[in-house]
């Protein structure tokens, strides 16, 4: 019997299984509430420490990413990312473990083509659109000013 | 002198007059493969994934080498015995294949068929002695996860999660020695596959791109025999995993043939799928080959099995070509391999 792409498409469908939605996502909330409420916990700690809360929120945001890129090195982030989900990727942890996973990769291949060459791959994307949005969202901010 | 003869029947499918004999194998198993439901059935099993090398190309060379110098050692023969070398793996330019040959001196083809490798290299091994172009003919291949994952998707310790349907690029290697008639199991024919395509896109869904070649092969062989699929105990595919072989059944039910009772797959046996968390089974050409000839080979030596019909699929995906927005085509060797 020959079959068109489209009913093949269907029957793919049907023996697909799909995403445990009522595992993930609470997975997802409660992996990715901890990495925030362990922000908000060093946060506080940085203040009670006498940091400004410039200052403090800063030192957060590198207490994370150097946790994180630990984590990856020690291997046990993927670990956690695997039940974590979007929960592990969102936040600055899961930022930082994509740019040392491929560090650490690629290093076979040497400092310069290797780690540093391969670095990016994956967040590469994420810089280059987060610059470009911050750029289209700062030209509009900017006419609105004149605006008024 | 006998005259020996491998002759096509038509569109893809040769007969091997001669029944040339599988007359050693060898399998080489990673960490968590050796601790899957075959453990017990391979011949060397790695206690980590590196196997002592310091990259991951590297490591799956080492386990090629192996499962080969195994297959040599178990059935008496020496590297000058060998007339060919047939060897693939997943990797760009064959590398763990290459470079896993790099120390023999036997004259070698480097093989790609994606995750069919094992049903390739063992078709071309078997054509060569039947014909006469070889005595002896080796067939290996492998693949390593760490090494496919980081040319086909992300790095190791990347935090992605995998989709239900993706398969988990199996650490193995398997390797057949193909001599004249001698003792079982023998091969008796080969159907060649053909590039089939069903606009399938998903690359975490390899089993769906390849049913449809399995199906194609394995209809093919038997209307090209002209046997039923009650002349096998066994239709091994390898690896459709779990989403592939449903569909492969669901291909044959609206051909009103039932293989179900038949069936399996390579993907399937080589781990515990809940347990060892591989989704929808493992993939890899070191799957199939090491289920191969680590299990399925010695059950046809020993009587256990009678006729195996052999089909491995491959999907032929390259990120590159995804990326562009390509389907994924997918192939299906089939090698009829039987205890008389």
């Amino acid at each position: 019997m020959k079959m068109t792409n489209n009913e093949y498409d269907k029957l793919t469908k049907k023996h697909s299984p799909n995403t445990k939605l009522y595992l993930t996502l609470p997975k997802a909330f409660f992996i990715g509430g901890l990495i925030c409420c362990l922000g908000q916990a060093l946060f506080n700690l940085y203040t009670y420490l006498g940091m400004t809360e410039l200052d403090a929120r800063s030192v957060t945001s590198i207490s994370l990413i150097f946790l994180s890129a630990l984590f990856t090195g020690l291997k046990l982030y993927d670990k956690i990312a695997k039940h974590g989900g979007a929960g592990t990727l969102v936040p600055i942890t899961g930022f930082a473990n994509s740019v040392v996973a491929p560090a650490l990769e690629f290093k076979t291949e040497g400092f310069i083509l290797g780690t540093a060459a391969k670095m990016f791959i994956i967040a590469g994307p994420v810089i280059v659109y987060g610059i470009l949005t911050s750029v289209v969202y700062g030209i509009i901010l900017y006419i609105f000013q004149i605006m008024h | 002198m006998i005259t020996k003869m491998a002759n096509i029947i038509k569109d893809g499918t040769i007969n091997l007059q001669s029944a040339p004999s599988i007359a050693s194998y060898a399998s080489a198993a990673g960490k968590k493969e050796g601790e899957g439901p075959l453990a017990e059935y391979f011949d060397y099993i790695s206690e980590d994934v590196t196997l002592g090398e310091n990259s991951w190309e590297k490591s799956e060379s080492k386990l090629q080498q192996y499962a080969f110098t195994n297959a040599l050692s178990k059935g008496s023969f020496s590297e000058s015995d060998m007339d060919f070398l047939f060897a693939g793996d997943l990797l760009n330019q064959c590398v763990a294949s290459g470079y896993g040959a790099r120390e023999t001196s036997i004259p070698f083809f480097g093989l790609f068929g994606a995750c069919s490798t094992m049903a390739e290299s063992l078709s071309l091994a078997s054509i060569f002695v039947d014909s006469g172009a070889a005595v002896n003919a080796a067939a290996v291949t492998s693949s390593h996860f760490c090494s496919a994952e980081r040319q086909f998707r992300f790095p190791v310790n990347y935090g992605g999660q995998r989709t239900p349907t993706a398969q988990w690029t199996a650490t193995a290697a398997g390797c057949a020695i193909v001599s004249p008639h001698g003792a079982p199991p023998y091969v008796k024919a080969v159907t060649v596959g053909k590039i089939k395509d069903m606009g399938i896109t998903d690359a975490n869904n390899m089993g769906a791109a390849m049913a449809e070649a399995a199906h194609d092969t394995i209809s093919r062989h038997l209307a090209n025999m002209g046997q039923s699929i009650e002349a096998f105990d066994l239709i091994l595919t390898g690896d459709l995993g779990k989403v592939g072989s449903d569909i492969l059944i669901e291909l044959f039910q609206k051909d009103d043939i039932d293989i179900s009772e038949k069936h399996n797959d390579c993907g399937l046996m080589l781990y515990d799928l809940e347990k060892q968390d591989v989704h929808a089974g493992g993939s890899g050409c070191g799957c199939s080959a090491s289920v191969l000839c680590g299990y399925i080979l010695p059950e046809i030596a020993k009587g256990n099995l009678k006729n195996v019909l052999f089909a491995a699929t491959g999907a032929l995906m390259s990120p590159t070509i995804v990326q562009q927005g390509e389907s994924i085509p997918g192939i299906s060797h089939a090698v009829h391999i039987s205890a008389f």
